[in-house]
């Protein structure tokens, strides 16, 4: 008999095959009802300059949120996609707040009832939203409102900062001393941060491993 | 007609939402099936997810502002349909900009109405995130099966290591809190302030949060500390920038 994990990993790519199959069935199908297809050259040039940042990103994007999400959650987390803004974020709040071990089957459980709950309040959001839009633009595109939105990051990884600094602190000062330098002083750093959270995670691998070897955590 | 509010566009859109829903309600009920028999009591799974979805509101309310910004290059159904597979903001409109601005020399200012246009954004906007759908089936039972293997080798190293991997994505994230922006007005690059007084406010919030969690004995907080915090410092933020700081 299969266990837990081996079923996961069979209903994931079932599920992410279809979800392939439908994510390239949308141009298709809206290329076959337009009757226009794009041209070669120009589909081509197009997809060379977004694929050439954004593919390695997300391929490394695999690498570093799977062992957060665990199993079911990167299935699902990277089908529905807002991964640093929310898919991740959520998992690992529900996991402080049921206090259980990152990498356990226990968090992969938990992880994934937060991804799951995340992308069905967002997915009924941006319906809601779309079906809406032209009577909600006012409302979202209020002044007022918009320092608020604008800094949804801040507000998020403040608060996240706090409950796993405390954690463990010593395995948090050098990544963030590296990452304060290199955000501060490389020019438009602020749109690598894609890019950055392997390189911080790297960073902060490397510094545990030496700190647990030293006994110094 | 407007093609890009069509009503096939509209089916198409629906589509994609019911499978979505399909998807994430079919893992939500095996993993609560699981947690019952790893002996999770029914109300702590209640309180992740309905802690979850009040965390999720105010981040999703953000995406839909993506999907509006995007709503006026390309209508609400494509973004919408983006946004709701494989899709944030970040991804969206670079892919657009990069088609739009890059390849057809048009400006991104304004809603596109050339079929050869839409679908090549459309294309492009699909094409650039197709690797994780491709490599996630191939190889995370084997990614997952490395990082069971540093937790069982060395469980307290795994914790670390877990650990370690948080901390390096929070940092990030606090390095770009703090990275000069550009005003999109004068051109001006800038340190927020704003970013960093919010920053600073959710985690205050959140270490409150945590002294009355402890003090009184109120757990079931927890669950909705990160929630309020986040959302407390957004509203502070609009405070802040009432009071002129930027």
């Amino acid at each position: 008999m299969k266990n837990y994990q081996d079923k996961v990993h069979r209903w994931g790519r079932i599920w992410m095959g279809s979800a392939l199959v439908m994510l390239l069935g949308v141009p298709l199908y809206i290329s076959a009802v337009l009757g226009v297809f794009p041209e070669l050259t120009p589909l081509l040039q197009g997809w060379f300059i977004t694929a050439i940042i954004f593919w390695p990103v997300t391929t490394i994007e695999v690498f570093t949120f799977s062992p957060m999400l665990g199993s079911a959650g990167t299935y699902l987390g990277f089908t529905t996609g807002n991964l640093t803004n929310l898919k991740v974020p959520s998992a690992m709040q529900a996991m402080d707040a049921l206090k259980v071990d990152a990498g356990t089957e226990e968090a992969d459980v938990i992880s994934t009832i937060a991804i799951a709950s995340s992308s069905i309040i967002t997915t009924l959001i941006l319906a809601f939203g779309a079906a809406l839009m032209l009577p909600l633009t006012p409302l979202l595109e209020a002044e007022v409102l918009a320092p608020a939105f604008d800094n949804i990051v801040p507000a998020l990884f403040g608060a996240l900062g706090v409950v796993f600094i405390s954690k463990a602190w010593k395995l948090a000062v050098a990544p963030i001393a590296v990452m304060l330098v290199i955000f501060l002083t490389v020019p438009g750093s602020s749109d690598l941060v894609g890019v950055m959270v392997p390189v911080g995670v790297i960073i902060a691998l490397v510094v545990a491993r030496i700190l647990y070897k030293a006994n110094k955590i | 007609m407007d093609f890009l509010h069509s009503s096939w566009l509209i089916g198409l859109a629906i589509f994609v939402v019911v499978f979505v829903l399909a998807q994430s309600m079919f893992f939500l009920v095996k993993a609560i099936q699981r947690a019952k028999v790893l002996k999770f009591q029914t109300s702590d799974i209640k309180r992740v997810m309905v802690s979850t979805m009040i965390f999720s509101i105010a981040p999703s309310v953000a995406i839909l502002l993506g999907l509006l910004a995007l709503s006026k290059v390309l209508g609400v159904i494509i973004p919408w349909i983006r946004l709701s597979v494989l899709g944030a903001v970040t991804y969206e409109l670079p892919a657009t900009i990069n088609v739009v601005e890059g390849v057809f020399g048009q400006s991104i200012g304004q809603r596109i109405t050339d079929p050869v246009l839409f679908v090549t954004v459309v294309w492009v906007m699909t094409l650039g995130v197709l690797p994780p759908m491709i490599i996630i089936p191939l190889f995370l039972k084997r990614i997952q099966g490395r990082v069971k293997n540093i937790r069982k080798k060395d469980q307290r190293w795994g914790e670390i290591f877990m650990n370690a991997m948080f901390l390096g994505m929070i940092s990030a994230f606090l390095g770009y809190v703090i990275a000069p922006r550009t005003d999109a007005v004068t051109g001006e690059s800038y340190v927020s302030l704003l970013a960093i007084f919010t920053l600073l406010t959710s985690a205050g919030l959140m270490a409150i949060i945590g002294v009355i969690i402890t003090k009184f004995n109120k757990e079931w907080l927890k669950n909705y500390a990160v929630s309020f915090s986040m959302l407390g410092a957004m509203a502070l933020a609009i405070l802040y920038a009432m009071l002129g700081v930027r």
